[in-house]
């Protein structure tokens, strides 16, 4: 396989290997060397991809157990980024003007969410995959993803409604 | 749409059990214009999600040169390992020397037909050398016939002296 072919079939996914590893990893520079990372690894892994039955799968299945591992290892570097503290949705006003444009604000409660709602959310409501593909790339059974599905669109959803109502106060 | 419909799409939108076409739709009405009041809140969130979709990855891998790297890198270590294993076993400077029972039973056989053939062959040599004493004997004989003849240049000289020629 040569460089060309490994690209030709690297492209159509590369951006979703990225989006995924932007929403685990948050930030911009750590999710591009971790697509990095990543894309190496397939191209040494080229020889075999025949086997896949789904190299586009695949590829996200090794983002997310790359990113998790990544998230591991830095929680215990102690250098988490901290974006937990809006959870409860006593963010004060202030932080509320800060975030007054609601699409950064949905990020903002996005980054909030555990990384199991993260993931499915994301391969989702922005990738579009079918429930039976996420499930085999995050290796849960369908009903956990729906489960987890509905709970990050309902933790959104009410995030979202309690902010506009303080807004409104 | 009409909004029992929205309703009730979003009802089992948020049960996650709409279809990837229902969410289309979905996706669709939140970013129109035309949006009941009752659904502000969900706004935001379709058009995060379309947002985030058009994110590109814009770095470039670098993809041939680390892996010609690795596999030269490779090379200068099983190199390394041949010349060691070169120095321990195939010692130029060993001493180590081998004893007649070290040999197996063939090679003590080979060892033994070498040696009969030496010995055939140095005892031919001590023949030679019998022959030539013969030869010693020649040569003594000679040195008595020499030495006859020194005194007939004896006899020589006192003939010149009894003779004087002018």
């Amino acid at each position: 396989m040569t460089q060309a072919d490994f690209l030709n079939i690297v492209m159509p996914f590369q951006d979703k290997v990225f989006r995924l590893a932007k929403r685990l990893l948050i930030s911009k520079e750590e999710a591009e060397d971790a697509t990095q990372e990543i894309l190496m690894k397939l191209w040494h892994k080229k020889d075999q991809m025949g086997q896949f039955r789904n190299v586009e799968a695949f590829a996200m299945t090794m983002t997310k157990n790359f990113c998790l591992d990544r998230l591991k290892s830095k929680s215990a570097q102690n250098l988490k980024i901290v974006h937990s503290n809006y959870q409860d949705g006593r963010t004060s006003l202030q932080r509320q003007m800060e975030l007054r444009d609601s699409v950064d604000w949905v990020g903002k409660i996005v980054e909030t969410l555990p990384d199991q709602q993260k993931m499915v959310l994301q391969l989702r409501d922005i990738e579009q995959y079918e429930f039976k593909e996420i499930a085999d790339i995050l290796n849960m059974n369908e009903t956990a993803v729906r489960v987890a599905l509905s709970r990050a669109r309902k933790t959104i959803r009410e995030t979202l409604t309690k902010t506009h109502s303080y807004g409104v106060q | 749409m009409v909004f029992s419909e929205i309703k009730k799409l979003i009802e089992r939108y948020e049960n996650a059990e709409t279809t990837l076409k229902e969410e289309d739709m979905l996706r669709e009405y939140f970013s129109g214009d035309d949006i009941d009041p009752r659904f502000e809140a969900y706004k935001p969130m379709f058009s995060y999600f379309s947002l985030t979709q058009s994110e590109q990855f814009t770095k470039d891998v670098p993809l041939k040169p680390e892996r010609t790297y690795r596999l030269y890198q490779w090379i200068s270590v099983a190199a390394v390992v041949v010349i060691m294993l070169g120095l321990v076993f195939i010692n130029p400077f060993s001493t180590t020397q081998k004893t007649y029972a070290d040999l197996s039973p063939e090679e003590q056989r080979e060892y033994h037909d070498a040696m009969m053939a030496f010995n055939l062959l140095s005892s031919n040599f001590k023949k030679g050398t019998d022959n030539l004493s013969a030869m010693t004997q020649l040569s003594s004989a000679m040195k008595q016939g020499e030495e006859s003849f020194t005194r007939l240049t004896e006899f020589d000289n006192a003939t010149d002296k009894i003779f004087k020629y002018d």
